[in-house]
C-alpha cells in the first residue's frame, strides 16, 4: 500500500502540467463555494450585529447560538442540508455547501461586528451625538467605519476556515479542489493530494492577504498594531 | 443667555443629580460650574444640549425653551468640547474640524477654508490638516476639539473639563489661549471643572455646586474669594489657607504683564 | 423532503433498538470516537501546553509560533489525513498522528498568547516580591492566562472531534462511520442520524468546557476576549 516504497516520488511534477485545466476549473469552483458564504455572511451579520448593539438583550442568546455553530463539525452540517439541495456539484447542489458555511461565517462575523461597534470610544460617540448626528447618520458615518478593522479581522478568520472546509464536501461530490484528495487516495497516488493541499493553503493565504490589504486601504487612520491574525 | 428654571434631575433609583437649579448664564461671558464629583455640574451642562433631559423644570436659551427644537438641530447650534476630545479617529484633522459645517450642508470648500482659519486661531500648524488624530499629542487634540466646536460659529459653547486630561504646562497655555480667543469671540460659555484654580482663572462668574446637585454659591471670582458662603463653599476653596492662596494668585494674574496675553487678561478682569 | 420529515427520519433511526447494540451500535461508535478524541487531545496538550508556556514566558519565537498557527489553520484536514494514510498505511496510528498535529496549533497559540499577554506590571510585582522565574510562571502567569489556555483546549477539542468524524473515510471507527457508510449505501437515515449524533457530541464538548471554565477560572478573570 505504500506507494513511496515502489519508487514513486511524492510529487510527480508532470502531472501538474497535464492537468492545468482541471486544476483551474476546480480552483474557481472552490473559490465560489468558499467565498460566497463570506459575502452572504457579511450582508447578514452587519444588520444583525447592529441590532444586537441597539437591543442589548438580543446579544447573549445570539452569541450563544453563534458559539454553538462555530463548534459544529462541518461534515455533519453539510449532511443535514442534503435533503434540501441534493448531492453533487453545480446548480442547486452547491447550496448544500454554501448555506452551512454561511451559518459558520455568521458565527464568526456577528460577534466581530458587535465587538467592532463596541470598540468605538465613548467620547467619540458622545461627541457625534452632541454635534447633532442623528442615530442612523452616526452609525453609517462614524461607528461602522471605525468598526471596519475588527470586522475584517473576523472576515479573515472566516475566509481561511471556509476555504479549508469546502474540501470536506468531496464526500458528497462537491469539494472543489478536495475532489483531488479522493482521486489520489483511491489510486494510491500522492501527487493530486499534495497539489490540492498546497493550492488550498495558497488560496487561503492569498485571501488573507487581500483582506489585510483591503483593511489597510479602507482605514488609513488606524495604526497597525500586531501583525498577526 | 442660558437660564435654568427650577430644574431637577432625579434618576429612577432615587439619586438626585440636580436639585431645583435656578441659574442664569449671561451672554458673551464664561460661567464656570465647579464642584466635587457627584455635585451635578456635568449633568447640568449636558441638560443644556439635551444629552440628558430634566425630570422637571425648564431650560431656555435666549428665552426659547430648548425642548421646542429637534434635539439634533439644537445641538448643531451649540459647540461641545469634552475631556478626551472625542475626535473622529477615521477622519483627518481638517475634516474633523469641519464636521458640523458638513452636517449643516455647507459648501465643502467653504467648510474647509473655515476649518483652516480656525486651525490658525487655535494655534495649530496648518501642516497638520491632513493628519489623523492618532498622530497628534493630547494638547494638540484638545485644540482640534475646540476648533471643531467653533467651526459653525455657534453662539453657545459647552465645555466639560476640556483641559483636565493634559499636563499642567500644556493646560496653562491652553487656558491662556482660550481666554484670548474668548476676548475676540465673546461666546456664551458654560465651563465645567473640578479645579477651583481653573475656575477662578477662567470664569467671569463661578457657580459652586455641592454633592446632591445643589447650587451653593453663584458669584464673580472676586466676590467669591472675598465672601465665600459658610460651610461647604469655604471648605471647597481650601479654608483660610486656600483662600489666601487663591487671592494671592489672582493678584499675581492681574498684575500688568509685558506681553500682549497678559494685558488682555488684565483688561478682562 | 422537508424539515419535519427529516426530523422524523432522524428520530426513527435514533430510536431503533438495533442501532444501539453491537460493534456498529451507537454506544460502541461513541466510545471509539471519544477514545480517538481524548487520546489525540491529551498528547497534543502534553506537547503544546509546556511549549506554548515556555515560548510565552521567555517571549522568544513568538512570531514563528503565531505565523505557523495561522498557516496550520489553512491546511485542509481531510487532505492531510488522506495524504498520511496514502504514504504510510491504513490503520489507527496513521490517523491519530495527523489528529494530534491538527490539535496542537490552537493549544500552542492560545497558551502562548495567554502567558505573553499577562500584564507586565503583574510580572514585575511578582518578581519584586521575590518570586523566581518558574514561580512567576506557575503562580502568576498560568492562573491569569487560564481563560485563554482553556479556550485553546476547547478549540482543539472541537477540531479533534470534527476531524475524527471525517477520518472515518480513512477507515477508522467512530460516529463518522454512520455518515461515510450511509453515504456509500445511500442509507440517508443513517447519514442524518449520524450527523445528529455528531452535533450532539460537539455541543456536549462545548458545554463541558464551559463548565470547566466556570470551575477553574477565577471570578476576577471573567470576560476575556476571543482569540483565534
Amino acid at each position: 500500500m505504500t506507494p513511496l516504497a515502489d519508487g514513486e516520488p511524492l510529487v510527480r511534477w508532470s502531472w501538474i502540467g497535464d492537468h492545468t485545466d482541471e486544476l483551474t476549473t476546480l480552483t474557481l469552483h472552490h473559490l465560489k463555494l468558499a467565498l460566497l458564504p463570506i459575502l452572504f455572511g457579511l450582508i447578514i451579520a452587519i444588520p444583525l450585529g447592529i441590532m444586537c448593539v441597539r437591543w442589548r438583550w438580543l446579544y447573549p442568546p445570539t452569541l450563544g447560538i453563534a458559539n454553538i455553530f462555530y463548534g459544529l463539525p462541518s461534515l455533519a452540517l453539510f449532511m443535514l442540508f442534503i435533503p434540501y439541495f441534493g448531492i453533487g456539484s453545480g446548480g442547486q447542489a452547491d447550496f448544500t455547501i454554501i448555506l452551512p458555511l454561511t451559518l459558520f461565517s455568521l458565527s464568526v462575523l456577528v460577534p466581530n461586528v458587535v465587538d467592532g461597534l463596541r470598540s468605538v470610544p465613548d467620547p467619540v460617540r458622545q461627541a457625534a451625538t452632541a454635534m447633532g448626528f442623528g442615530t442612523l447618520r452616526r452609525l453609517v458615518q462614524v461607528e461602522l467605519p471605525i468598526a471596519v478593522p475588527v470586522v475584517i479581522a473576523g472576515a479573515r478568520v472566516a475566509a481561511v476556515a471556509s476555504i479549508s472546509l469546502v474540501s470536506v464536501g468531496v464526500l458528497i461530490g462537491n469539494g472543489g479542489l478536495g475532489q483531488l484528495f479522493i482521486d489520489g487516495y483511491s489510486r494510491d497516488f500522492t501527487t493530486p493530494i499534495i497539489v490540492s493541499c498546497v493550492l488550498i493553503v495558497v488560496l487561503a493565504l492569498v485571501s488573507d492577504g487581500v483582506l489585510v490589504t483591503a483593511q489597510r486601504l479602507l482605514t488609513p487612520w488606524a495604526r497597525t498594531r500586531r501583525s498577526n491574525g | 443667555m442660558i437660564k435654568f428654571d427650577g430644574v431637577t434631575k432625579r434618576y429612577p433609583d432615587g439619586t438626585v443629580a440636580v436639585d431645583d437649579l435656578n441659574l442664569e448664564i449671561p451672554s458673551g461671558q464664561i460661567t464656570v460650574l465647579v464642584g466635587p464629583s457627584g455635585c451635578g455640574k456635568t449633568t447640568s451642562l449636558r441638560m443644556i444640549n439635551r444629552m440628558i433631559d430634566p425630570t422637571s423644570g425648564v431650560i431656555t436659551i435666549d428665552d426659547e425653551d430648548i425642548r421646542k427644537k429637534d434635539p439634533a438641530d439644537l445641538r448643531r447650534g451649540i459647540g461641545y468640547v469634552i475631556q478626551h476630545a472625542g475626535l473622529f479617529p477615521h477622519r483627518t484633522i481638517i475634516d474633523n474640524i469641519a464636521t458640523v459645517p458638513y452636517l449643516l450642508g455647507w459648501d465643502k470648500k467653504k467648510a474647509r477654508a473655515t476649518a483652516m482659519e480656525l486651525m490658525e486661531r487655535v494655534g495649530l500648524d496648518l501642516k497638520m490638516a491632513k493628519r489623523y488624530p492618532f498622530q497628534l499629542s493630547g494638547g494638540q487634540q484638545q485644540r482640534v476639539g475646540v476648533a471643531r466646536a467653533l467651526a459653525a460659529d455657534p453662539p453657545v459653547m459647552l465645555m466639560d473639563e476640556p483641559f483636565s486630561a493634559v499636563d499642567p504646562i500644556v493646560r496653562k497655555s491652553l487656558q491662556e489661549e482660550f481666554l484670548r480667543l474668548q476676548s475676540e469671540m465673546r461666546k456664551t460659555i458654560a465651563f465645567v471643572t473640578h479645579d477651583i484654580d481653573e475656575a477662578v482663572k477662567l470664569g467671569h462668574r463661578i457657580a459652586v455646586f455641592q454633592v446632591g446637585g445643589v447650587l451653593a454659591q453663584h458669584a464673580t471670582p472676586d466676590e467669591l474669594l472675598a465672601n465665600p458662603a459658610e460651610g461647604f463653599v469655604r471648605e471647597f476653596l481650601g479654608g483660610e489657607k486656600g483662600l489666601r492662596r487663591l487671592r494671592f494668585n489672582r493678584e499675581l494674574e492681574s498684575m500688568p504683564d509685558e506681553d500682549a496675553t497678559g494685558e488682555v487678561e488684565a483688561a478682562e478682569r | 423532503m422537508n424539515l419535519v420529515d427529516q426530523i422524523n427520519q432522524a428520530w426513527n433511526w435514533l430510536t431503533t433498538s438495533a442501532h444501539w447494540s453491537g460493534a456498529d451500535g451507537i454506544p460502541h461508535r461513541l466510545l471509539e470516537h471519544l477514545g480517538y478524541s481524548v487520546l489525540a487531545l491529551a498528547i497534543a496538550a502534553l506537547i503544546a501546553l509546556p511549549l506554548g508556556a515556555l515560548i510565552g514566558h521567555t517571549g522568544r519565537g513568538g512570531f514563528v509560533v503565531v505565523s505557523f498557527a495561522n498557516l496550520a489553520r489553512a491546511v485542509p484536514t481531510l487532505g492531510l489525513l488522506l495524504l498520511v494514510v496514502t504514504i504510510t498505511s491504513i490503520g489507527l496510528t496513521p490517523v491519530i498522528i495527523p489528529l494530534i498535529a491538527l490539535a496542537m496549533p490552537p493549544i500552542l497559540v492560545n497558551t502562548f498568547e495567554g502567558i505573553r499577554g499577562v500584564d507586565a506590571d503583574i510580572k514585575d510585582a511578582a518578581k519584586g516580591m521575590g518570586m523566581r522565574g518558574p514561580g512567576v510562571l506557575m503562580k502568576a502567569e498560568i492562573p491569569i492566562a487560564m481563560p485563554l489556555i482553556l479556550l485553546g483546549l476547547r478549540t482543539a477539542a472541537i477540531q479533534v472531534v470534527a476531524t475524527a468524524t471525517i477520518a472515518a473515510y480513512a477507515g477508522i471507527g467512530g460516529l463518522g462511520r454512520y455518515i461515510v457508510d450511509g453515504l456509500s449505501r445511500k442509507d440517508y437515515p443513517s447519514v442524518v442520524g449520524g450527523s445528529v449524533l455528531v452535533v450532539l457530541l460537539a455541543v456536549a464538548v462545548q458545554l463541558l468546557f464551559i463548565g470547566i471554565r466556570r470551575t477553574f477560572v477565577s471570578q476576577g478573570l471573567r470576560g476575556s476576549s476571543r482569540t483565534s
